[in-house]
């Protein structure tokens, strides 16, 4: 259909997860204090990033099958 | 709430995909069925995640959280109950007559199967529904953003109707599809987060158990029924949900939930598109997995909240109050979020939520503009003309159904109890569906006078036996007992399962007693469209896990095991 869905998903989770990742990076301990000591935007965002990535790879590997 | 840059830049970011993925399909869409249908193109995971997203609106995520806390576990029979059992026999049994006719939508079949009659009423209901709905998707979403970011209601209105028109006038369903996907794992990620934390302020899995057995104690329960299905269901009194396990399996599981997932079109759409016949099989099944496990994602938070308001927890999250002293449920989700995620994950939360929202009503839209350009505008307005017209009339709809969104969700504003008895009446409209369906497709005798009759006959018993019934606590009108009172049900859902019930058993009788009275089809115009005159559907996948039968056997397994795991 003109477009493989998993490049725009791959595309924003890797970007939104970045952009978590290293805002949770650099807000540190005081950030995390709402969500009880866990800081989760570096580490949810590193999930989200490995998530993306791994979207664009299956893509990636589609597109080369053809 | 106080959204930082990050959290701007974060929904922004969403919503610049959103549009590029409209413009990128803006080339593919050449015929109504691009336009439509995706051109009949899509792999089975990605309507099967469409499928699942496109009923995954907001009001069910902020809804389900709600009744989470409200009757605890037992809302989970919404979807081990009340949807698996019905997407596992919609793909085995029911697909190879939606896909095999190549009927564009629902209404088309009945009009294959029945009478051009059966279709126009189903048509023209199903038309004026998804208008509705979708607006009340965005009066929904226009009312969160003011309590949650203090936007102008005419603004959340004019921006979110846009964004959807736009998406979709350029991509048809294949724009509304890939969006839903998009939905489904912003959803997923934007929610997990928000149990674990949620389940460590409680002190884990073990505090949330004690918390609840304080929650069902303090409101005259035995300890477990916070957390127990089927075990609390013996009498309607032992359950604060106040159903039996009778009117649950039979009103819930069997003619509700079959009647909305076999027959809505705003789902079987999903699974028209697939791009074969074991796909378009596969599509339900692939949706029945996330679907059982959406419990934890969705219906958890609320429990978490209730157990932490009553017998509190490390961060002093408590639900608020509304005026007359009743616990407001429905701030279980905006509530979890303004507490637990700080801003970066508050931005990620908040375009789950509002992506939710627009899916919603953008599955409404796509919905709406195919059955009015093929079985309202093709069936009675112009019969014969190019495929191009029909592609131009249906962008035009799109148009003209988020006009109609818009107007619905002012009106819903203005005079929130119109939109009570609308939805009132839909659900009399509805609740006969599912016995249309399965004799349609399972006994070739049914006719198409006996399927309208029966059609009319159980929404006019729906109808009465809703103004003949009360719940306990309620004074006659939109709640029931609006022509005499004559019997009382100990809650709302219980009535509602029970008009269900009568709406399917009446409309299943006369359709039988009319249909025996009149002239059945030719037995060869039902081949493809009737079970005894269709050859089986014979599967060319190798591969277990990719035969409909199979895989459908494994989901139902699973969604038993979780019955009796959380019995």
């Amino acid at each position: 259909m003109g477009l493989d869905i998993r490049i725009p998903i791959g595309a924003l989770f890797s970007l939104l997860g970045g952009l978590l990742a290293a805002y949770g990076l650099a807000g540190g301990p005081a950030l995390a204090r709402r969500s009880l000591g866990i800081n989760i935007d570096l580490w949810w965002g590193l999930v989200l990033a490995v998530f993306g990535a791994a979207m664009l790879l299956l893509a990636w590997r589609a597109g080369g099958r053809h | 709430m106080h959204p930082k840059a990050i959290d701007w830049i974060i929904m922004g970011t969403y919503f610049a995909f959103v549009l590029g993925i409209g413009a990128a399909l803006r080339r593919s869409m050449r015929t109504s069925t691009d336009f439509f249908l995706s051109g009949r193109s899509m792999p089975a995971w990605i309507a099967g995640l469409a499928f699942i997203s496109a009923n995954l609106g907001a009001q069910e995520v902020i809804g389900m959280a709600a009744s989470g806390a409200k009757y605890g576990m037992a809302t989970s029979q919404f979807y081990w109950v009340g949807a698996i059992p019905a997407m596992v026999f919609l793909g085995v049994f029911m697909m190879p007559f939606y896909y095999g006719s190549r009927a564009r939508s629902v209404p088309e079949y009945l009009r294959l199967r029945f009478d051009e009659k059966t279709r126009g009423l189903n048509a023209i209901t199903f038309a004026v529904m998804t208008v509705f709905s979708s607006g009340i998707s965005l009066y929904a979403l226009a009312l969160l953003l003011r309590l949650l970011l203090g936007w102008d209601f005419n603004a959340s209105i004019t921006l979110s109707a846009l964004v959807v028109l736009v998406y979709i006038f350029l991509g048809g369903l294949t724009s509304a599809i890939y969006n839903e996907v998009l939905q489904f794992f912003l959803i997923v990620f934007g929610f997990a987060p928000l149990v674990l934390i949620g389940l460590k302020d409680v002190g884990g899995w073990h505090g949330l158990v004690a918390g609840l057995h304080a929650v069902a104690r303090s409101q005259g329960f035995e300890p477990r029924a916070w957390l127990s299905t089927w075990g609390v269901m013996g009498s309607p009194r032992d359950n604060p949900m106040g159903v039996d396990w009778f009117s649950m399996a039979m009103g819930l599981g069997f003619v509700l939930s079959f009647g909305y997932w076999c027959t809505d079109f705003l789902v079987v759409q999903r699974a028209l598109a697939a791009d074969s016949m074991d796909s378009a099989r596969r599509t339900p099944l692939i949706a029945a997995v996330p679907k059982m496990f959406f419990p934890f994602l969705v219906i958890l938070p609320g429990m978490i909240a209730i157990a932490a308001t009553v017998h509190g927890g490390a961060s002093g999250l408590a639900l608020p109050r509304k005026a007359d002293g009743q616990l407001n449920y429905d701030m279980v989700v905006p509530l979890m979020l303004g507490k637990y995620f700080p801003n970066g994950m508050l931005g990620l939360g908040l375009t789950a939520l509002m992506a939710s929202f627009m899916t919603g009503m953008a599955g409404n839209v796509t919905a709406f503009n195919t059955v009015w350009t093929y079985d309202i505008y093709q069936a009675y307005i112009r019969r014969q003309a190019s495929d191009e017209h029909y592609l131009t009339v249906g962008r035009l709809a799109t148009v003209a159904g988020i006009a109609l969104s818009v107007a619905a969700a002012y009106v819903t504003n203005r005079f929130s109890n119109i939109m009570d008895l609308l939805q009132l009446l839909f659900a009399f409209v509805n609740a006969p569906l599912f016995a249309t369906f399965l004799l349609g497709m399972f006994w070739k005798r049914a006719s198409g006078h006996g399927a309208f009759a029966g059609l009319l006959a159980g929404t006019a018993a729906a109808a009465v036996h809703h103004g003949l019934t009360l719940p306990v606590g309620r004074t006659p009108g939109i709640k029931g007992g609006w022509i005499a009172v004559m019997h009382l049900y100990p809650s709302q859902m219980a009535q509602n399962f029970w008009t269900a019930i009568y709406a399917f058993a009446v409309c299943l009788l006369v359709t039988v007693a009319v249909s025996l009275a009149t002239r059945p089809r030719p037995e060869q115009e039902l081949v493809g469209l009737v079970y005894s005159l269709t050859p089986r559907e014979r599967t060319n996948e190798r591969r277990w896990y990719r035969r409909p039968a199979l895989l459908g056997a494994c989901v139902l397994a699973a969604a038993v095991a979780l019955n009796v795991m959380f019995w």
